[in-house]
């Protein structure tokens, strides 16, 4: 038989109750079997090493969303993380609450400003039309397609690790732009440019920067981050052209279908809007500086020799077909 | 070693001291490539919020060429070698929407069967080339230099479609490849984040708070300057970094941007005007009066 191991689990702890409340981390050594989840040693420090940690988890089993914390410094579900996967002997592994939340304490995260934004995207049906007799029914390929949104738990994975929540706690942020394509996407919806309208609006499905964290991190393979490309394709069908990310999305497009490259200067210019006078001016300085570098890209296009040929396979790919 | 070479819209537009500084450090390593001059815009993923299947046209086209002159892909930029490798991960195993879009290279005689691998130069680097031979092109010792790794978001995400199961090196090759010019390794957490640069036209105040964030934490850990393998994250780190500074610190930042071939280039010998620093444009003055009273480089 192998000889028992230890894991050494450096965890973020906070008593807010404490004389002196503060955010520290403290190390546990705790003896594990090979076959332990991250969860696993939490739960074996709790019960008999340190009773005052505080996490939070129920099923263990990957069903509940409880249990959403920071590895090593990227969101995970612990119930479903093998230690030995993150941890090998001899190292220390570190354990935070999930981050873009206010901590309650130690691993505990307040989950109120993640409701706040599902509840922000009216999170249940609203069919139109007349009431059917019967169910109002959806053809099985939409719900084969939701289904892969609705495996959601609402974990806050994908919360804790958005690099624009980090900055700005008003974006709507992942999980709830995931959970609002689950119903802009649902056939039996009837308010698929309403939904649209208030999401295109800030803080909403432009200011994602399309990094994949979510992607990366989503332990159900949600891909919010997609569900958010595909409401952006979306949202201009529907008519809502009128945004710098719709502009900025236009503008490479035809960038690439005169020439077949990227055309910078005119991505900027475009982007702000040609008319957007106080925007050109705020973009002015970097781009004269750049000027006086000898590095302002040519703002004509970088035609490649086959242009003609690439533009004949954009142009097909815009014919309604398939 | 010889590659079919796409340098990207990026090196070819914004940044062309990365082009500049490529070429040098390709030649001094003795790496031949033939310049895809006839290859589109990858999309770098904004494309691909409008048509997806029409991305994975362009690139599959990309991959087509290099398979008929039989070269794998050189890459020299993060957002181009993450978005040739999820387009190539959507047609590898799907030969129907393979056979879709061969019909459509058809008028141009190219037809792709799946065979073309690209990497980013980072990668070729640790994983074809060896730092230990790299290491042997290196006159300069880059030791008491800090500099802090910036990968760009497309190089480390999404872990599958860029083979980190298979290549576990990948995920920290800019480490390893920083840490082979002597220089130190600043750990810190902005390594794998997002530069700002796809919301700067859209949001342009968080994109600039991410600049401040990375550049700015990477600064206070005593960092010499950032090392980059990606154009994208260079336009913004170095271009709106001084903009950055002035809207969320209460000093001036300003830490010198270096894309990865500048980096390994001082390491050579090259001077950093060969390498084209002074067209950065946060000032690489200090940097370079630094590396040029370093012991004269054997050659030049």
């Amino acid at each position: 038989m192998p000889e028992t191991l230890i894991a050494n689990l450096k965890v973020q702890r906070y008593d807010p109750e404490s004389d002196n409340p503060e955010v520290y981390y403290q190390d546990y050594e705790v003896e594990v079997e090979d076959w332990f989840t991250v969860l696993d040693a939490l739960i074996k420090i709790r019960e008999e090493i340190d009773g005052t940690l505080s996490l939070r988890c129920a099923c263990r089993a990957s069903i509940c969303g409880s249990c959403a914390m920071r590895v090593n410094g990227e969101a995970k579900l612990v119930c479903k993380t093998r230690l030995d996967s993150v941890w090998s002997p001899g190292e220390s592994v570190t354990i935070d609450p999930p981050g873009n939340m206010p901590v309650i304490t130690d691993l505990v995260a307040d989950f109120k400003p993640f409701w706040d934004k599902v509840r922000q995207v009216d999170p249940y049906m609203q069919p139109t039309g007349p009431v059917p007799t019967a169910e109002y029914l959806a053809p099985n390929k939409d719900m084969v397609h939701l289904a892969g949104v609705m495996n959601c738990i609402m974990c806050g994975a994908c919360v804790s690790d958005c690099t624009v929540l980090e900055v700005d706690d008003r974006f709507i942020g992942p999980a709830a732009l995931a959970k609002a394509y689950r119903f802009v996407a649902d056939p039996r919806d009837g308010k698929k440019k309403e939904r649209l309208g208030v999401l295109n609006d800030d803080t909403g499905i432009w200011d994602c920067t399309r990094c994949m964290q979510c992607v990366e991190v989503c332990p159900k393979d949600v891909d919010p981050m997609g569900r958010i490309m595909v409401m952006r394709d979306m949202a201009m069908e529907e008519g809502f052209t009128n945004t710098s990310g719709a502009r900025h999305t236009e503008s490479f497009y035809n960038s690439v279908k005169r020439s077949g490259r990227l055309n910078e200067t005119r991505l900027a210019i475009e982007s702000m809007g040609v008319l957007n006078i106080p925007g050109q001016i705020s973009m002015a300085p970097v781009g004269v500086k750049a000027l006086i570098k000898g590095k302002l890209p040519n703002p004509l296009d970088h035609k490649i020799p086959s242009k003609a040929a690439v533009k004949k396979i954009v142009e097909h790919s815009e014919e309604p077909s398939k | 070693m010889k590659y079919a070479f796409w340098p990207g819209c990026v090196a070819l537009g914004g940044t062309p001291e990365l082009y500049q500084s490529t070429k040098l450090v390709l030649n001094k390593l003795g790496i031949e490539v033939e310049e895809l001059t006839n290859a589109t815009c990858t999309g770098a993923g904004v494309l691909q919020e409008k048509n997806k299947k029409l991305g994975d046209t362009l690139n599959v086209r990309t991959f087509a060429q290099a398979e008929q002159m039989g070269l794998p892909i050189m890459t020299i930029c993060s957002t181009c070698q993450g978005t040739m490798a999820q387009a190539q991960l959507a047609v590898i195993n799907d030969d129907g929407y393979l056979a879709e879009i061969n019909a459509d290279l058809a008028d141009e005689d190219l037809e792709y069967h799946g065979n073309t691998v690209t990497k980013h130069l980072l990668w070729i680097l640790v994983e074809e080339y060896g730092l230990e031979n790299l290491k042997k092109h290196f006159v300069r010792d880059l030791s008491g230099l800090k500099f802090a790794p910036f990968y760009g978001c497309y190089l480390i995400r999404p872990s599958d479609a860029l083979g980190f199961a298979e290549v576990p090196e990948r995920e920290t090759s800019l480490e390893r490849v920083i840490e082979s010019t002597g220089a130190e390794v600043v750990d810190f957490k902005g390594a794998r984040a997002c530069c700002g640069l796809p919301i700067l036209f859209i949001n342009q105040n968080n994109s600039l708070k991410m600049v401040a964030t990375h550049t700015g934490t990477a600064k206070d850990l005593g960092a010499d300057a950032m090392v980059t393998p990606c154009p994208l994250c260079h336009l913004n780190l170095d271009g709106y970094q001084g903009k950055a500074a002035q809207k969320n610190r209460a000093s001036a930042i300003d830490l010198p941007i270096l894309h990865l071939p500048q980096m390994l280039g001082l390491a050579m010998g090259f001077t950093p005007k060969e390498l084209g620093m002074n067209k950065h444009m946060v000032s690489t003055n200090r940097l370079r009066d630094h590396v040029e009273a370093l012991a004269a480089p054997a050659q030049a």
